[in-house]
């Protein structure tokens, strides 16, 4: 029986320590300076918003732990020691392992603003930051949100639920147009702007003013505008949270240098989810994922790994979902912002404005490669098959509406959309 | 708990006041209320019938106004902000004082009725008298207790109807279900037997009978005053009588078998037609842990079994005095209920052993329970089985039962316990079909893949305390006996995971179950 420790109680070490319970008798420590139990970070919008407690979004009860022997531990670890295979804490306390996962998670990214310390300055990412968030609402009428993803959008929602105004900044010309093509930004953006928020593209925050109690009372704009606030959201990303790792023996480079077995340079050592960073991606994506879903793969993957399985971390398509107020998202397969090459699109759009669906499949053979659908639910099982087959276009249109995840009697779009796009394929596929 | 485990909204959320119309609304919905609380306190209105009309119009209009106000200048979309700020919906001050005045009424409308104005002998006074010329336009009579409250409730599901259909505007589901709770209850609880007492004479007199009302739910619906009836009114009361056995007996499996037990518990009935609309406030607060799911199958099973002896022994009772009167013996009676309950039972062994699993003890003691009690009612002499008259069961059914658990605590409680304590831990309807639903059913909550990300917004939404994404995150599907197919779970997720369908009614496509999130290929093994 072997001791495993495990930093961060998030969705990745939490899965571990699932399936590592599942596959053996192993001693588990779970550990987390956040909260005792487990939350899902996912979901702190609704709490804010009235929609939830807090024991609504713990995804297990919490006599699940000990059922399953998987012992809570509520403290900071200061220092990793590699080579004495233990844990220092900030109190002192110790505690050593034979097999350690890292799944320390991100931190909101702050980019050296001024004024980004002040009172009334933050971002929102854990449970501390939410019940500041809470505290920085009261007398608060206008609040500034800067950086325009998917949690900036969550937070101006956040806000309006509680009638406090939303200037919301944005970098780009278009609303998320790192990852959104410019008709499925578009139609957010209209979504968004529809709920009274002043959404301004291109424009940066240049500095953050301050009254005469450090509290944040005004922003500047780079176009030289002040904007009067009493809250400035920082949501420019997240970057890993490891500052502890520093001068450590585990190697860093933004995150914890992970192999495609999830391991880090020292034997037994392992990192998962948000704050792992492969030295090269197992499918060629993005060396860093901080997503959920990804979290959850790793740490059934590194479950394997420890539990003498040893397996490799081979995610499939990839997948994705979100929802801007009132309109969901999903997309599988990976849809550019900008189309490659190869890529041809199909595009439709319902004439409410609110719902749409993009196909993309290679122009060269015909295979089908994505999809990003908006106010319209789609069934990932399908999907997945149809892209992980390479299925070709026609016969995905054939079958579109096997796709269709819709609640029974909902309109039925599917018979419009794939009569428009047959007549737009091009007769040779 | 540590500190940090605390809940901050609470401390920090503004409960938001309501707006200027719902203020107006508010208004207005009391002003109606006033009028019948003040009838109820022997104010002798004149012009009663106008005096009724112009209380259940303010009432309803209120309602219909207030919810213009929350929802008619808000987008569509779900509508849960403050939910847990607003003190009536998160047991609050107002939650438990709203719960207090319901339990109070319920108390007096099934125990006190003299309090309402019901005289023995003589005219009608009080509020009771206020509804004499509604109740006289449609069935001729003078208004009951029951006359008040049907129309009452009738009233409350049509208003909150319309608030639940203009809160779920973008839901053709909810919609669509909400309507027909609010057409069955109006036509076929309400309308039609009233007219049907019309049609009532010296020498035809049919029973009460609303139609949509299956027994077991309807529990008294076959015993002997409305057997004789029936069997006295000719072909239409041998009809209603038929379709009261075929409705138990075939209608309610095949509906069950093709769209779950919804069809009934969130389409037809009024219990779950006045749940789903003046209670949908509410259903955020029914218990989710595994303790109530235990509670619960104890609770709901004993309900049935208790239900089936009691019906059993009252009807053999008349069977075994007058069996000159009817067709069916006791005996054949008793061997013929035994002999289904036994198909019943080795059907389901047979064939579902597999998903049974802890279950068939359940089952297996039911069963049990049920048999001795037939043994005990055949070998008793005349209606008693064992030492228990036949007669003290039904009251005792008729009161723990039909009055105090489905009345005071089912619907007065519903701003402390949610919207479906009934349905979900005492109506012997919903467990006999939620049997069937489990075992016997094509329908299935289906889950999308991978992409749950475990908010709980689905658990905490459902009215019937199924903690959904238990499975969601799981990527299983949710095959549970005490889904009612509101659809409530499915229209609150934010990620589009769950879908109510009818599907394959049973194996793989069913059960469906990988604990490996979707789309993790590396990893091949079934755990
Ligand atoms: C508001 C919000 C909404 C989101 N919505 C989505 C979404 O819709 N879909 C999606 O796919 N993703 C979403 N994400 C991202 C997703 O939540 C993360 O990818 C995921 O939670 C990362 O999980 P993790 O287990 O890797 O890390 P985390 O959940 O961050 O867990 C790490 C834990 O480790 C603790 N910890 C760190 N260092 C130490 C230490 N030294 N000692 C002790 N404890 C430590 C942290 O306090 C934390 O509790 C969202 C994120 C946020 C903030
Ligand atoms: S599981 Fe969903 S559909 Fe079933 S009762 Fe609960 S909320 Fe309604
Ligand atoms: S199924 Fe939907 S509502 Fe339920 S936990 Fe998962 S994402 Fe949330």
């Amino acid at each position: 029986m072997k001791h495993i420790a495990i930093i961060g109680n998030g969705i990745s070490g939490v899965t571990a320590a699932r399936h590592i319970r599942k596959l053996s008798d192993h001693k588990i420590t779970l550990i987390s300076a956040e909260t005792e139990h487990f939350f899902s970070r996912t979901a702190l919008m609704y709490v804010y918003m009235g929609h939830m407690k807090q024991e609504h979004v713990k995804p297990y009860e919490d006599h699940f732990w000990s059922k399953n022997r998987i012992d809570l531990k509520f403290g900071y670890v200061s220092k990793v020691d590699a080579n004495n295979k233990k844990l220092v804490f900030d109190n002192q306390e110790e505690l050593e392992f034979d097999d350690l996962i890292i799944a320390c998670g991100s931190k909101p990214n702050k980019f050296g603003w001024k004024g980004q310390d002040l009172d009334g300055v933050q971002g929102l990412y854990s449970w501390q930051d939410l019940e500041l968030m809470g505290k920085n609402s009261v007398n608060c009428e206008r609040a500034v949100i800067v950086g325009g993803g998917l949690i900036g959008v969550e937070m101006a929602e956040m806000f309006l639920s509680r009638g406090i105004k939303v200037t919301f900044l944005v970098r780009e010309k278009r609303f998320w147009g790192s990852v959104l093509p410019k008709e499925e930004s578009e139609l957010v953006s209209r979504h968004i702007i529809s709920h009274h928020v002043d959404l301004r593209f291109e424009t940066e925050l240049e500095e953050i003013i301050p009254d005469e109690n450090g509290r944040a009372k005004a922003i500047r704009t780079n176009d030289g505008e002040e904007i009067i606030c009493q809250f400035v959201g920082l949501t420019a990303g997240v970057g890993p949270n490891v500052d502890f790792l520093n001068g450590g023996s585990v190697d860093l480079n933004r995150g914890v240098l992970v192999n495609e077995f999830l391991e880090t340079n020292i034997p037994n050592v392992y990192s998962i989810g948000d704050c792992a960073e492969f030295h090269q991606h197992p499918t060629g994506r993005r060396n860093m994922e901080q997503v959920w879903y990804t979290g959850k793969m790793m740490g059934e993957t590194v479950a394997q790994t420890i539990c003498g399985t040893k397996t490799a971390y081979k995610p499939g398509i990839w997948f994705n979902s979100a929802k801007f107020f009132d309109i969901e998202y999903q997309t599988y397969g990976w849809v550019w912002a900008q189309p490659k090459e190869n890529e041809a699109v199909l595009y439709w759009e319902h004439n409410d404005g609110k719902k749409c669906l993009k196909l993309i499949y290679d122009n060269n053979n015909g295979s089908f490669l994505a999809v990003n659908v908006f106010g319209i639910r789609l069934r990932h099982k399908v999907l997945d098959y149809w892209i992980k087959n390479e299925t070709k276009i026609e016969e995905v249109l054939q079958n579109l509406e096997d796709a269709n995840f819709e609640p029974q009697f909902y309109e039925n779009s599917f018979p419009e959309i794939k009569k428009m796009f047959l007549l737009q394929l091009p007769k040779t596929v | 708990m540590t500190k940090i485990d605390k809940d901050i909204a609470l401390v920090t959320g503004p409960p938001k006041d309501i707006n200027n119309v719902q203020k107006i609304a508010t208004l207005i919905g009391m002003s109606g209320l006033l009028i019948l609380v003040l009838a109820a306190f022997n104010v002798n209105f004149p012009h009663k019938g106008i005096w009724l009309a112009i209380a259940l119009a303010s009432i309803a209009g209120g309602i219909i106004l207030y919810s213009k106000g929350a929802y008619g200048n808000k987008q569509e979309g779900i509508k849960n902000d403050g939910v847990w700020f607003k003190s009536i919906s998160n047991r609050g001050f107002w939650g438990w004082i709203a719960g207090i005045a319901m339990t109070g009424f319920y108390i007096v409308l099934y125990f006190f009725p003299a309090l309402l104005g019901l005289n023995a002998d003589g005219e009608n006074t009080g509020i009771i008298s206020l509804f004499d010329p509604l109740s006289r336009m449609l069935s001729g009579n003078a208004a009951s207790q029951w006359f008040v409250y049907g129309t009452m409730y009738t009233v409350a599901i049509i208003a909150f109807g319309i608030k639940f259909m203009w809160k779920y505007r973008h839901n053709k589901y909810e919609r669509l279900r909400t309507f027909s709770v609010m057409f069955f209850q109006t036509g076929f609880a309400f309308i039609i037997p009233e007219l049907m007492t019309r049609l009532n004479s010296d020498k035809f007199s049919l029973p009460y009978y609303d139609l949509k009302n299956v027994w077991p739910l309807n529990y008294s619906n076959f015993e002997q005053y409305r057997v004789d009836d029936m069997i006295s009114a000719g072909n239409v009361g041998l009809g209603l009588l038929i379709f009261g056995v075929a409705s138990v007996l075939i209608i309610t499996p095949i509906m069950t078998y093709k769209y779950g037990k919804r069809w009934y518990c969130s389409w037809v009935c009024g219990c779950g037609g006045l749940a789903e609309t003046a209670g949908d406030p509410f259903r955020q607060l029914s218990d989710k842990s595994t303790w109530a799911w235990k509670m619960e199958r104890w609770m709901v099973h004993s309900v049935v079994v208790f239900v089936v002896i009691m019906t059993t022994a009252v009807v053999s009772t008349y069977l075994g005095y007058d069996d000159q009167k009817y067709w069916l013996t006791r005996e054949t009676f008793l061997i013929g209920v035994i002999a289904i309950l036994t198909i019943l039972i080795g059907l389901l062994f047979f064939f579902r052993r597999d998903e049974l699993k802890k279950d068939a003890k359940i089952g297996a003691i039911g069963y049990f329970v049920i048999i001795v009690a037939m043994i005990g009612i055949h070998y008793s002499a005349g209606s008693r089985i064992f030492i228990f008259e036949a007669e003290t069961l039904r009251s005792t059914y008729g009161f723990l039962i039909g009055s105090v658990f489905s009345g005071v605590i089912g619907t007065g409680f519903y701003p402390i316990l949610g919207n479906r304590s009934w349905c979900r831990f005492g109506c012997p309807m919903a467990a006999i079909m939620g049997m069937q639903q489990r075992f016997f059913s094509k329908f299935r909550i289906t889950t999308n893949g991978g992409q749950c990300i475990s908010c709980g917004n689905c658990s905490t939404y459902c009215e019937m305390g199924i903690d959904v994404k238990a499975y969601a995150q799981k990527g299983q599907n949710i095959v549970r006996s005490s889904c009612v197919g509101c659809g409530v779970c499915s229209a609150v997720c934010p990620r589009g995971v769950l879908k109510l369908e009818n599907g394959e009614d049973s194996g793989d496509s069913r059960y469906d179950s990988d604990p490996i999130t979707f789309g993790n290929d590396g990893i091949k093994l079934n755990m």
